[in-house]
């Protein structure tokens, strides 16, 4: 499956690395083939629990360490708008929810998106998650002229739920783009790297597809979440 | 952040006692402890940005330690506190790490209020 030119892609995630494991090679592509994407990040990550032991930072430092590591990632990609939108991690679910919407439709007015990605709601995981997906959806669901809408799903249950993903872009051409912005977020993501690139060297399929084929849900309105 | 040094850290707690401090607490399994671990049941909490004023404050056990700040009319605990740091702020900042690098806990006192 080919990634087709779009006018504006707008990505909207929570947390600082949540763009690198399931769409850092697509915004990549997109960015490549000249199409403008913004990515707008919730939080900074404030309450990850990876400080290392011995630690390597702070309750309070870290969210500075996360925002070297975001914009080292959008650099990997190539990225140029990034929005950090200074909510607390953790919070997303108990803010107003109006007011999230709201954050939404100012994003996706400005930058006028013909797609947009984020999580799929109810099969996200994660509260930041579900939250973000929530607002998004509802704010994509009062336009009249929505734009696609293409989801990271990644439930326990997704496959038995929604089957498998309609849509699945092979990176490989940007493998190298993935693999940086991954490691950009190495305060959180080192343990796993190491695992990963460990399965990769004995020629791991599975963690191999996992890597360069990203997935997504077009967005189901007529099996809409709410 | 630093093992905990007993005699150092009650020195510090003990700096903090009679003031109004701005307290963090948390504790933390990770959101993803029930996704990972499908029986697992996920239980944490936090509080961030407000203000107690202790009239005792102890470490005690050996590590993980635990502390106790005793208010005039309640408590603050914390278990499983392995490291603890005065940063640049004057802050006194405690947390308990596991084996794995995972914050566990945290309890935290600062003069001046925490970041959002």
């Amino acid at each position: 499956m080919t990634i087709p030119k779009e006018r504006h892609v707008l990505v909207i995630f929570p947390h600082p690395d949540d763009e690198a494991f399931g769409v850092s090679g697509t915004i990549t592509t997109h960015i490549q083939q000249g199409t403008p994407v913004t990515y707008a990040c919730l939080t900074l990550g404030e309450m990850g629990r990876n400080l290392g032991n011995p630690p390597f930072a702070t309750r309070e430092s870290l969210p500075a360490i996360r925002k070297k590591e975001l914009l080292a990632s959008a650099e990997a990609m190539g990225l140029t708008d990034l929005r950090m939108m200074g909510l607390r991690d953790k919070t997303l679910e108990f803010e107003d929810d109006e007011k999230m919407v709201r954050m939404m439709e100012e994003l996706i007015e400005e930058t006028n998106p013909s797609l947009i990605i984020t999580f799929y709601p109810d099969f996200a995981v994660h509260p930041d998650h579900e939250a973000t997906a929530r607002a998004v959806v509802r704010a994509v669901r009062r336009m009249e002229d929505r734009p696609k809408l293409h989801c990271v799903a990644f439930a326990n249950n997704t496959l038995d739920v929604l089957g498998e993903p309609d849509i699945v872009y092979d990176i490989k051409p940007v493998r190298e783009h993935k693999m940086n912005s991954m490691k950009a977020h190495i305060s959180q993501t080192a343990w796993m790297l190491e695992e990963m690139e460990h399965k990769l060297q004995n020629g791991d399929t599975e963690t191999e597809n996992w890597l360069t084929l990203e997935r997504f849900y077009t967005y189901r309105w007529d099996q809409d979440f709410e | 952040m630093e093992l905990v040094e007993v005699n150092q850290l009650q020195a510090a707690i003990d700096s903090f006692v009679g003031k109004d401090v701005y307290l963090h607490l948390e504790t933390t399994n990770g959101s993803y402890a029930s996704h990972f671990n499908e029986g697992f049941f996920n239980a944490g909490a936090f509080i961030r940005n407000v203000v107690i004023n202790f009239e005792l404050g102890k470490v005690v056990g050996d590590s993980p330690h635990r502390v106790g700040l005793k208010l005039p009319q309640g408590w603050v605990y914390a278990q499983g506190i392995t490291h603890f740091e005065i940063d640049e702020e004057s802050r006194l900042l405690l947390a308990g790490h596991d084996g794995t690098g995972k914050l566990a806990v945290a309890l935290q006192l600062s003069e001046t209020p925490f970041s959002y």
